[in-house]
């Protein structure tokens, strides 16, 4: 077998899993980074915000500088976060009001424009900002600078939630892409899987070219199995038409050689001659023989190979064959008995094939059998359906019994008569060939053997 | 001014220069463990709570200490007196005190079920709501018509000042923490509240530390009203004070919530945790909210007077009146107003 590689549809899945996976890694990158980002910057608004409202608050009275604190400075920041809240308040680096050792965020910023820092203080992170501002009206201009300052932890809490929910959104995009993906590719190779059930569901000698409509990509396969197919059934038809014609330029020759050596044989009189003569015909029947057995042979593996069943009357089938062969039995004084159950029975087969195998038992059996012995044919009707032939020679020896269906093998007991070996290997493939089997046995009523063609029912 | 709570002064300003002074303290002997609470709620008021919870709880001693919110203050913040709860009705310092760190973190199911504004950063929580009101002589105002708002009081005390020169009393902001909330919430959900104030000075108001004081003055005809007074003290009163009556404004009623939270110091958080729990299902128990004259928090947020009825909200907005600048300035103004000799 080769060796297989992955599926197509399995890598087309996790290639597209994996684009997936970087998508929703890159969203939920994306998604954190923008959030927070956006998150920090409303914290710093607010906080600017806070801090500016408070620089608005600051006055001087009577050359004193004053703040008046107003509500909203402090409450806005409790509006989107319970987050503590620190502020202070230095005019001309003194403080005025708020936390005395709250930091100021430290870098430089342009009049009037927030600065923001992150530090810690009193154990906590705190996001900072500073917005200073010159105080005229007194005596002389002065400088004040508001920080106001509150921890992250509102900014951790809608950080976390955003996290959470790109996660969540990242990973069901990744589900359902998956998902889609998975459908997509079994979408994309369903005309491969169409050709390939088309293909399957062919007869065996259905060697037509395949003209489903097929999509683009799969053009040059379907091209190629078209012209294979072609090239194939050419090929088939070639081989059965030599078989056709070696038969007939083996055999006639033969035929033709064995009539002018039974003429000489009627003319030459010196009887070292007429023996010549005699060897020779046997020599050419032989040869007709064998070349008739090598070309069933060749027939019965074509045929194999494409098995054509229908519907056979197997007692008509023996029948058939007995008579033929009844003049060559009749020669050697041999009686064939053929016994037929009463009611007709049918068998799925193909009829050449099985008449071939039929011929070549019989055949083999009258070629092997003394002269006036009885030859029993027999059909024993059932599951399994069983043709039996028992004759009364010299049966087989014991160690052939399963050697003997081999190519060119025959038995130990017979190298007084001339024989091919392939008629049992002919009988054994076609029975392979109906799902039956061969079997090979004593006769159990004396001498000789019983060859049975074991066919599944009939 | 007349001071009519000399003696209280007296003890303000001897802790003023030292330690924080404890009014009463009252020590519920029970098992090994202790749990040292700071409040500023009366031990009356708190005597059937306390009992309750130490029935529910009997391997605990429980030392309860009264102070007013500005020594719990002074003990917490400055001095970190160790205490494991601390209870007041100043929201604006509580919140302080957790804003600046120095109080506990504390979750658990029954904080969980507190609304969102009755509770702050998992360390401040209300557990009981309590309105300002007024509270009136009926014999003295008879025949006279009862305000509903503070612009209809503005117009009484106007028109009759025969009647209220002298006889209008409320809360001396500059020592009472729970008055100086109410006057600086007044403050910024009314333009008329200066406008009242200014009138009240005119009619020589009588300034008190207390509502109790203000409330029994008030029934003993001394005065004919007192504004702002504490509604659930005025409540309790009620059934054993003939001849006053509680009038809640309908332009905007400021409810204080009474608040805990677990100091910094705390040693015993545990059995405190146990205790706001058991604060905070107050709702649960009517017998002692009964018995400690303490209304609940309503778990229910959906009040049809929530537009006049206005839960003090907690958070970094009361740190605004406690800017020490900002205070100097609400006090001075207060005091002008108030102090018209």
């Amino acid at each position: 077998m080769n060796a297989q590689l992955p599926s197509i549809r399995r890598r087309l899945v996790v290639q597209l899993a994996l684009v997936a996976a970087l998508l929703s890694v890159a969203f939920f990158l994306t998604v954190r980074g923008v959030a927070g980002n956006a998150t920090e910057q409303t914290q710093d608004s607010i906080l600017a915000a806070s801090a500016a409202s408070i620089a608005d608050a600051v006055y001087s009275d009577d050359g004193a500088v004053r703040v008046e604190l107003p509500y909203s400075a402090l409450s806005m920041l409790g509006t989107v976060s319970e987050d503590r809240v620190f502020y202070r308040v230095i005019v001309d680096g003194e403080t005025l009001t708020g936390y005395d050792d709250l930091p100021v965020p430290s870098g430089r910023a342009g009049p009037r424009a927030p600065l923001f820092d992150t530090y810690t203080y009193r154990g906590d992170s705190l996001r900072s900002v500073v917005i200073s501002r010159a105080l005229s009206g007194a005596s002389r201009p002065r400088r004040v600078e508001v920080v106001v300052a509150q921890t992250r932890l509102g900014l951790e809490v809608i950080s976390a939630r955003i996290t959470g929910t790109a996660t969540a959104i990242a990973v069901a995009f990744f589900l359902v892409a998956t998902a889609l993906s998975a459908l997509a590719a079994r979408n994309a190779l369903q005309p491969l899987n169409r050709l390939a059930e088309t293909m399957a569901r062919r007869g065996p000698k259905d060697l037509r070219p395949v003209t489903d409509e097929t999509p683009e990509e799969l053009a040059p396969l379907v091209a190629g199995l078209n012209s294979f197919m072609q090239r194939l059934g050419a090929a088939l038809t070639r081989s059965e038409d030599l078989i056709v014609e070696a038969a007939h330029r083996v055999r006639t020759p033969l035929a033709t050689v064995r009539t002018q050596a039974e003429v000489m044989h009627l003319q030459v009189e010196k009887p070292a001659n007429r023996s010549a003569l005699r060897q020779m015909i046997r020599a050419v029947d032989e040869s007709s023989r064998s070349a008739g057995q090598l070309l069933d042979h060749a027939m019965v593996t074509l045929r194999s190979d494409q098995l054509e069943t229908e519907e056979t009357d197997p007692g008509e089938l023996l029948h058939d064959v007995v008579g033929r062969l009844g003049p060559t039995a009749e020669l050697k004084d041999i009686t064939i008995r053929l016994e037929l159950p009463p009611e007709q029975t049918r068998v799925m087969g193909d009829p050449i094939l099985l008449q071939n195998a039929v011929r070549n038992i019989l055949d083999n059996a009258i070629k092997y059998s003394a002269a006036e012995t009885d030859i029993t044919v027999r059909l024993e009707p059932g599951n399994p359906c069983r043709l039996v032939f028992c004759d009364q020679g010299r049966g087989f020896a014991a160690a052939d019994i399963t050697r003997l269906p081999d190519r060119f093998s025959r038995g130990s007991n017979v190298s007084d008569v001339v024989g091919s070996g392939l008629g049992l290997t002919i009988v054994a493939d076609v029975a392979r060939a109906h799902g039956g089997s061969l079997e090979i046995a004593d006769n159990p009523e004396g001498a000789g053997a019983c060859v049975t063609l074991v066919l599944p029912s009939c | 001014m007349r001071h009519a709570c000399l003696a209280f002064l007296l003890i303000v300003r001897i802790t003023a220069a030292g330690a924080f002074e404890i009014e009463e303290s009252h020590l519920y002997p029970g098992g090994d463990t202790e749990l040292r609470i700071l409040s500023t709620a009366d031990s009356e008021v708190f005597d059937p709570i306390i009992r309750a919870f130490q029935s529910e709880n009997p391997g605990l001693s429980i030392t309860y200490d009264v102070a007013s919110s500005a020594q719990v203050m002074t003990a917490l913040y400055r001095e970190g007196a160790a205490y494991d709860l601390a209870i007041s009705s100043a929201m604006d310092l509580q919140t302080k005190l957790a804003n600046d760190g120095l109080a506990l973190a504390y979750r658990s199911e029954a904080t969980a079920r507190l609304p969102g504004w009755a509770r702050w950063r998992d360390r401040v929580f209300a557990f009981t709501q309590e309105p300002a009101v007024l509270v009136i002589n009926e014999a003295a105002l008879a025949g006279l018509e009862l305000p509903h708002n503070r612009e209809g009081l503005i117009a009484l005390l106007r028109g009759n000042p025969g009647i209220f020169d002298g006889r209008i009393g409320t809360y001396d902001v500059r020592i009472s923490g729970l008055g100086y909330l109410f006057a600086t919430q007044d403050s910024r959900n009314t333009e008329s509240y200066w406008q009242l104030t200014e009138i009240m000075g005119r009619l020589n108001t009588r300034l008190y530390c207390c509502s109790g004081d203000m409330i029994a003055a008030v029934a003993r005809g001394e005065l004919a009203l007192a504004y702002n007074v504490l509604g659930s003290y005025a409540r309790a009163r009620l059934a054993e004070t003939p001849g006053i009556r509680i009038i809640e404004m309908e332009d905007f009623v400021s409810v204080m919530l009474r608040t805990a939270l677990i100091p910094q110091t705390a040693v015993a958080t545990e059995e405190a945790g146990r205790m706001i729990d058991f604060l905070a299902g107050m709702r649960s128990r009517p017998e002692l909210a009964a018995q400690s004259g303490l209304p609940p928090v309503d778990l229910d947020e959906s009040d049809a007077n929530a537009a006049v009825v206005r839960p003090i909200r907690l958070g970094p907005g009361l740190l605004v009146f406690l800017d020490r600048m900002r205070r100097d300035t609400f006090l001075r103004s207060w005091v002008s107003s108030v102090e018209q000799d």
